[in-house]
């Protein structure tokens, strides 16, 4: 039964797919299993941009389906927010850069695959870093940036978080414009990722699920 | 007898513009003064350098080079990008120790910075810039955002500039505000109520805007003579200026700082022939802007910078439904009155190649980002003069050895036979200054045909 929504949020159909869940829960079927078609679709959706059937506007587009169907199963869902989580990930664009497009998208991405993450946001401090990893517990970092100046700020942070005695605990992912594999040895990260999905296969990769 | 220059094609209105570019003039309008024979002759060597890598009739005498730096030439001066952004004085110095260092056959002048003063009179708010939002050593920045509405198109179709001076600018620029209020000028039409249409400009916050634009216009023409100043002087000494101005493709210009990225992409599945007929709209006044600025300029390179058409921002189909058709009809406006598109393609073009070679022969100069440049001169060597490749963070983090390895590869095969000009991929604020040396240096020594 979820298959069908699951196919509906996949192949990009909006109207059809919002259509749908309201219908259902008309008919009254468990909020839980349409989001489960929703997160199924989002998966589908997620394999076809790694196979390059789909594109940044396509995942930014299902994003958008996918916040207008879980607003429509909210006031549905007795208990939010009870969904098993893979793992805890702290996201944000590091110190002196203010670019959030990337960055959204890998949060985007790691929260619909399951995780739990902590979006620190743009033009993030050092030591905020350091503090989101402490105070979540998270075992994985991700680390963006547009500009060349970035690249340094990448680096301090990276020694930051090794200062504060929690490099050999925390897996770190670094990605934006700009960034390659010199970039990553540059500043010391674990790796680097050229876009959102593969944001999320280093994060399954390093945490599982 | 001289041809006019609307009997001219093309081809001749280009050669036109070279020879315009070879006969440079002083702001009076006299001939340019060189400081030395040998600046003339360095200039004359460079334009002819470009003109022949572009036109790609006879390969150049060698490989020219560019360096298309962003906020590089300021720090490496040892000043911020504040100081750069608000001492006009200081930022022109900085950029002419930067051309007579590095020695590169193009560049972009001394504009990037831009006015801070400028920028704050009016309270932009598409950028943040040193001490409004970003550190003084940090460059400025675009704040995304849906600037125009989803449901604007209709508005912006029936007649743009009253909806970039009613909207848009009153939403990027805090002190243009009121001039949401402004009445629309095709409404001045009879003698009985004309006068109707001129009551807001003698409401306060309309006069108070008017204020402000006319301190801002007083501040963007005092930096303009420091920055053209420095074109002049660039010139005697033998660096040419060559940008007459900028231009986009029209779906950036929707995508950019319009409707903003992500609305953009959502308008594509939402309401697709609102944005086609959106980019079909601006395609002539893209044009336009151009053509104009290249009058205004006496010069013919037409800077493009190219954005939301780059590979994964679009899928194929949507690039050639939405992008391309309209992109190309700019550069062919553009190419059929003598200027000389250089488009910028941040991040990577190679899905989007194959679309390129419907351009003209030797009518387009283009920079590549990260783009296989084999490949590329594989498709489009033919076509069109490639640019650039050099990586940023290869420039910041490698050494000169490496550089000479990069700069080397890129002469043995995007520079085969010509058609190539050396530069740097992507806009850097931060380089070793021995790495950009070394960019120049090796080209030079290298790069040399025949």
């Amino acid at each position: 039964m979820a298959e069908e929504l699951a196919r509906l949020l996949a192949d990009l159909k909006e109207a059809e797919a919002l259509a749908y869940v309201e219908k259902a829960l008309e008919q009254g079927r468990d909020p839980l299993d349409l989001l489960a078609g929703a997160k199924e679709g989002m998966a589908i959706v997620g394999e076809r941009f790694a196979d390059s059937d789909y594109f940044i506007p396509d995942l930014v587009f299902s994003g958008e389906i996918l916040k207008r169907i879980v607003a429509l199963l909210e006031p549905h869902l007795k208990t939010r927010g009870e969904s098993k989580k893979i793992g805890k990930v702290v996201m944000g664009t590091v110190k002196g850069d203010i670019h959030d497009i990337g960055k959204d998208l890998v949060v985007f991405m790691l929260d619909v695959s399951g995780f739990e993450v902590t979006d620190l946001g743009i033009d993030v401090p050092i030591q905020k870093f350091v503090d989101a990893l402490k105070e979540t517990g998270s075992t994985v970092v991700g680390l963006s940036g547009f500009l060349t100046l970035a690249f340094d700020a990448m680096k301090e942070t990276v020694e930051a978080i090794r200062e504060a005695g929690l490099r050999d605990d925390v897996k770190i992912m670094i990605g934006g414009g700009q960034i390659d594999e010199q970039v990553r040895r540059f500043t010391g990260a674990d790796a680097y990722g050229k876009d959102a999905i593969e944001a999320v296969a280093l994060a399954r990769r390093w945490i599982g699920g | 007898m001289e041809k006019k220059w609307e009997e001219m094609s093309a081809d001749e209105k280009q050669e036109a513009q070279f020879q315009k570019l070879l006969a440079p003039k002083d702001p009076e309008g006299n001939d340019l003064k060189f400081q030395s024979p040998e600046a003339e002759a360095a200039y004359a060597g460079r334009i002819n350098r470009l003109k022949d890598a572009i036109q790609m009739k006879r390969p150049p005498d060698r490989v020219p080079v560019a360096l298309f730096p962003s906020m590089f030439p300021y720090t490496y001066a040892g000043m911020t990008v504040e100081e750069a952004m608000y001492d006009y004085e200081k930022c022109v110095a900085g950029y002419k120790k930067f051309v007579l260092d590095f020695e590169p056959d193009i560049t972009m002048g001394a504009a990037g910075p831009g006015p801070g003063k400028f920028y704050e009179i009016l309270d932009y708010k598409l950028y943040s810039w040193p001490g409004h939002g970003v550190a003084p050593e940090h460059s400025y920045q675009c704040n995304e955002g849906e600037y125009m509405k989803a449901e604007e198109y209709d508005l912006l179709l029936a007649d743009p500039s009253f909806y970039f001076r009613n909207f848009y600018l009153p939403r990027v620029f805090g002190k243009l505000a009121p001039w949401s209020m402004l009445p629309p000028l095709t409404g001045i039409l009879e003698m009985y109520g004309v006068a109707f249409n001129f009551i807001p400009f003698g409401l306060p916050p309309v006069q108070e805007a008017y204020k402000a634009l006319f301190e801002a216009g007083a501040e963007a023409l005092k930096w303009a003579m420091a920055v053209g100043g420095i074109d002049v002087e660039m010139a005697s000494l033998g660096f040419p200026g060559i940008f007459g101005g900028f231009s986009k493709a029209p779906f950036d210009v929707l995508g950019d700082t319009l409707r903003g990225t992500k609305g953009i992409m959502l308008d594509m599945y939402r309401q697709p022939d609102k944005v086609l007929k959106a980019v079909e709209a601006l395609t002539p006044i893209m044009i336009g802007l151009g053509l104009g600025a290249a009058q205004q300029t006496g010069k013919p390179f037409i800077f493009m910078p190219l954005h939301k058409g780059a590979d994964g921002f679009l899928s194929d189909e949507q690039y050639k439904r939405f992008y391309w058709p309209t992109f190309k009809q700019v550069m062919l406006g553009l190419i059929e009155g003598g200027c000389i598109p250089l488009p910028a393609a941040e991040g990577g073009y190679n899905t989007r190649l194959k679309y390129l070679t419907e351009l003209p022969k030797g009518k387009t100069l283009w920079m590549f980002d990260q783009t296989d440049m084999a490949a590329a001169k594989e498709t489009v060597g033919e076509t069109l003069c490639l640019l650039g490749n050099v990586p940023s963070s290869l420039l910041k983090l490698g050494t000169p050895d490496d550089i000479r390895d990069c700069v080397k590869k890129l002469i043995d095969t995007a520079g085969e036979g010509g058609g190539y000009v050396m530069g740097n991929g992507a806009f850097f604020d931060e380089a070793k200054p021995e790495n950009v040396k070394a960019m120049v240096d090796v080209t030079r020594e290298y790069g040399v045909y025949g």
